[in-house]
C-alpha cells in the first residue's frame, strides 16, 4: 500500500524528469544535420497563421485595460502625463510576453500536440523510426525553432498593438493628450525592458513547443488519447509559462535597476 | 538472401502485467514464418520488440551479430535499414501523397536522382497494383489500398527482413488471397526473411514455411508448417483448426469448470493439411519444401486427404 502511495506521489517527478530528458534530446537533435529547412518554414508559417490575428485581437483589449486601470488611478495622483509610460512599461514588460505565451501555448501548442498525437496513434512515428529517421530531429526540432521564432515576432506585435490600443483608449476615452502619452514613453521604460520581453518570448516559445511535442509524441490509447494529450499540453504549458514568467521578472528586476527621473 | 533473426529468452511486461515471457526462437533466413496467437496475446508487441520500438525486459534479439535489445540508438537506426515493416493500417504519412510516401525512404537514405526514384517507386506501385493512385492522399483511399501502399513503401529499400502486421485485417477474402500470393511471389523474387503476424487461419495454413503460436504469455510452439498442422498439442490443434473445444476460452484461458464440462468432448479429427501456396510463375522458391516432406522425415502420418491438389482451402471444425 505504502509503495502505491509513494509511486503516486513520485509520479509527477518522473514525468518532469522525462519532459526534461525530452528537452535534452531536442537540444541534441538541434545539431544533427541535415537541418529540416522546409519543415521549419512550413511550421513557422502555420504557427504564424493560427496566432497572428488572435494575438492582435487579444493585445488591443490588453493595452486598453491597462490604460483604463492605470489611467484612473494615476488621475487621482494628478500624474496623468505619465499614463503613456505606465502603459509602455506594463505592455512591453509583462503583457506582451504573457499574451504571446497564452497564444503560443493555446493555439500553436494545441495544434502541434494534436498533429503529433494523431501521427503517434496512426503509427506514423513508429513507421518513421523504422525507416531509420529520428522523429525528434525530423519533426520536433523544426517545430520548436518555429515556435520560438514566431513567439519572438508575436511579442513585437503585441507590444506595438498593445501600446497603440492604450493610446487610443487614453486619448479618446480618458481625455488624455496625445502629446503627453507619447512624450512620457521613455520616462520610465528603457531599452532593457524590450530585451527582456524578447528573451521571455523566446523562452516561452521553447517551453510551449517542447511540452506540446512531448505530450503529442506520448499520446496513447486511440483518438481519446490525442484529446487528452492536447488538453494536458495546454494546461501544463500554461502553468509552466506563468511560473517561468514570474521567475524571469523577479530576476530582471534584481539585475536591471529601474530608470529614475 | 535474407537474414536470420535469433530471439533468445525474451520477455516483456507493461507495469506488472507480463505480456509474454521466455520466448526463444530462430526465424530462419529467407523463409516465410507466421506468428499466430489469440487476440491480445502481444503479437504486435513482439513485432515492435523485433524492430526495437519497444525494449524487452530481458533476453536478446540477434540480427547479423547485433543485439537489437541492447544496442545503441545509432546501431539501431543502422540495422533498421535491413527491415521493411508493414504496419496494421499501413502507417502512411498523412501529409504526403502515395508517391511521396513510397519515395520517402529512397529520398532519405539513397543518393538516387528523381528519375531513378520515380522508376523504383513506379515498379513497386505496379507490384502492389496501385498504378494510377500515386497522387492520392492516404486519407482518400480505402484501408486495403493503404495497406498495399504500405507494402510498397516497405519494399523500396529491398529489405532483407520483411515484418508484416496483420496483412489480412480489413481486407476482403479475395484481396487477402491476392496479398498472400504476393508475399509468396515476393519471397521467391527477393529471398528476404518474412515474418507475418496474423490470426487468419487460412493464411497460416497455406502461406508459411514455419508457424509460431503465442498463447497464454509464452510461445506455445514454433516449427515447420507441417509440424504444427499435424500436431496433437491441444492449444495448437484448437487454434489452427478454429475450434471451440480446447484450452483457449473467450477470455484468454478457460477455467476449471469449463474444462470439466467439455472433458468428455473429443476434439474433432485433424483436417487434412493443405498444399502450400506456390509462386505464380511455377518456379519453386529457394526455401520451399516438398509437400509432406517434414511428415515423412519425422515419421508422422499426416491426416488423411492431406496434400491433395483438388482440396479446397476450408478449415475444419
Amino acid at each position: 500500500m505504502s509503495s502505491i502511495t509513494a509511486s503516486r506521489v513520485l509520479a509527477p517527478v518522473g514525468t518532469a524528469g522525462k519532459l526534461f530528458a525530452f528537452g535534452l534530446d531536442v537540444a541534441r537533435g538541434l545539431f544533427k544535420r541535415p537541418f529540416q529547412m522546409r519543415e521549419f518554414l512550413q511550421q513557422a508559417w502555420f504557427i504564424a497563421s493560427v496566432t497572428i490575428i488572435p494575438t492582435a485581437l487579444v493585445a488591443i483589449p490588453f493595452g486598453a485595460v491597462i490604460a483604463l486601470q492605470v489611467g484612473g488611478l494615476i488621475k487621482q495622483f494628478g500624474a496623468q502625463s505619465f499614463t503613456g509610460s505606465a502603459a509602455v512599461l506594463a505592455v512591453v514588460r509583462e503583457a506582451g510576453p504573457i499574451a504571446t505565451s497564452l497564444l503560443i501555448a493555446g493555439a500553436a501548442g494545441s495544434a502541434i500536440a494534436a498533429d503529433l498525437g494523431a501521427r503517434k496513434i496512426r503509427e506514423e512515428l513508429d513507421a518513421m523510426m523504422v525507416l531509420g529517421i529520428d522523429p525528434i530531429q525530423r519533426l520536433v526540432v523544426p517545430r520548436v525553432l518555429a515556435c520560438m521564432l514566431v513567439a519572438f515576432f508575436l511579442n513585437g506585435l503585441v507590444s506595438v498593438v498593445g501600446v497603440a490600443g492604450g493610446y487610443v483608449f487614453n486619448v479618446v476615452l480618458q481625455d488624455g493628450t496625445p502629446g503627453a502619452y507619447l512624450a512620457s514613453f521613455t520616462a520610465l521604460a528603457q531599452l532593457p525592458d524590450l530585451w527582456q520581453g524578447m528573451v521571455k518570448a523566446l523562452v516561452f516559445g521553447l517551453i510551449a513547443a517542447i511540452v506540446a511535442c512531448y505530450k503529442g509524441m506520448n499520446a496513447a490509447g486511440g483518438p481519446k488519447g490525442v484529446g487528452d494529450a492536447v488538453n494536458e499540453s495546454v494546461v501544463i504549458s500554461f502553468m509552466l509559462l506563468f511560473v517561468v514568467n514570474f521567475v524571469m521578472s523577479a530576476i530582471y528586476i534584481q539585475l536591471v535597476p529601474p530608470k529614475t527621473g | 538472401m535474407g537474414v536470420e533473426i535469433k530471439v533468445d529468452n525474451l520477455s516483456k511486461s507493461f507495469g506488472k502485467q507480463l505480456i509474454w515471457g521466455d520466448v526463444s526462437l530462430t526465424i530462419p533466413a529467407g523463409e516465410v514464418s507466421v506468428m499466430l496467437g489469440p487476440s491480445g496475446t502481444g503479437k504486435s508487441v513482439f513485432l515492435k520488440a523485433l524492430i526495437g520500438l519497444l525494449k524487452p525486459d530481458t533476453g536478446s534479439i540477434l540480427i547479423e551479430g547485433t543485439d537489437i535489445a541492447s544496442c545503441s540508438e545509432k546501431d539501431l537506426y543502422a540495422i533498421r535499414k535491413l527491415f521493411g515493416v508493414l504496419f496494421q493500417d499501413g502507417a502512411m504519412f498523412g501529409s504526403m501523397n502515395l508517391f511521396d510516401n513510397v519515395a520517402f525512404p529512397l529520398r532519405e537514405h539513397t543518393k538516387k536522382t528523381e528519375s531513378q526514384i520515380r522508376d523504383v517507386v513506379m515498379e513497386k506501385m505496379d507490384l502492389v497494383g496501385l498504378i494510377g493512385a500515386e497522387d492520392k492522399l492516404p486519407g482518400e483511399i480505402s484501408g486495403g489500398m493503404r495497406k498495399r501502399a504500405g507494402l510498397a513503401r516497405a519494399l523500396v529499400l529491398d529489405p532483407e527482413i520483411l515484418l508484416i502486421d496483420e496483412p489480412d485485417s480489413g481486407l476482403d477474402p479475395v484481396r487477402t488471397s491476392f496479398i498472400n500470393q504476393l508475399f509468396i511471389d515476393l519471397n521467391a523474387q527477393i529471398d528476404a526473411t518474412f515474418l507475418i503476424v496474423t490470426h487468419d487461419i487460412n493464411t497460416a495454413r497455406t502461406v508459411p514455411d514455419n508457424i509460431g503460436l503465442l498463447y497464454h504469455k509464452h510461445l506455445a510452439m514454433f516449427g515447420p508448417r507441417e509440424m504444427l498442422l499435424s500436431s496433437e498439442e491441444p492449444v495448437v490443434r484448437q487454434f489452427l483448426n478454429a475450434q471451440t473445444v480446447g484450452p483457449i476460452g473467450m477470455s484468454e484461458e478457460k477455467d476449471a469448470d469449463e474444462l470439466e464440462a467439455e472433458k468428455d468432448l473429443d476434439m474433432p479429427p485433424l483436417p487434412p493439411i493443405p498444399l502450400q501456396l506456390e509462386p505464380s510463375n511455377g518456379i519453386p522458391r529457394r526455401s520451399q519444401r516438398e509437400p509432406g516432406g517434414w511428415c515423412r522425415d519425422n515419421g508422422v502420418t499426416p491426416p488423411p486427404g492431406s496434400f491433395d491438389h483438388k482440396m479446397s482451402m476450408t478449415t475444419g471444425g
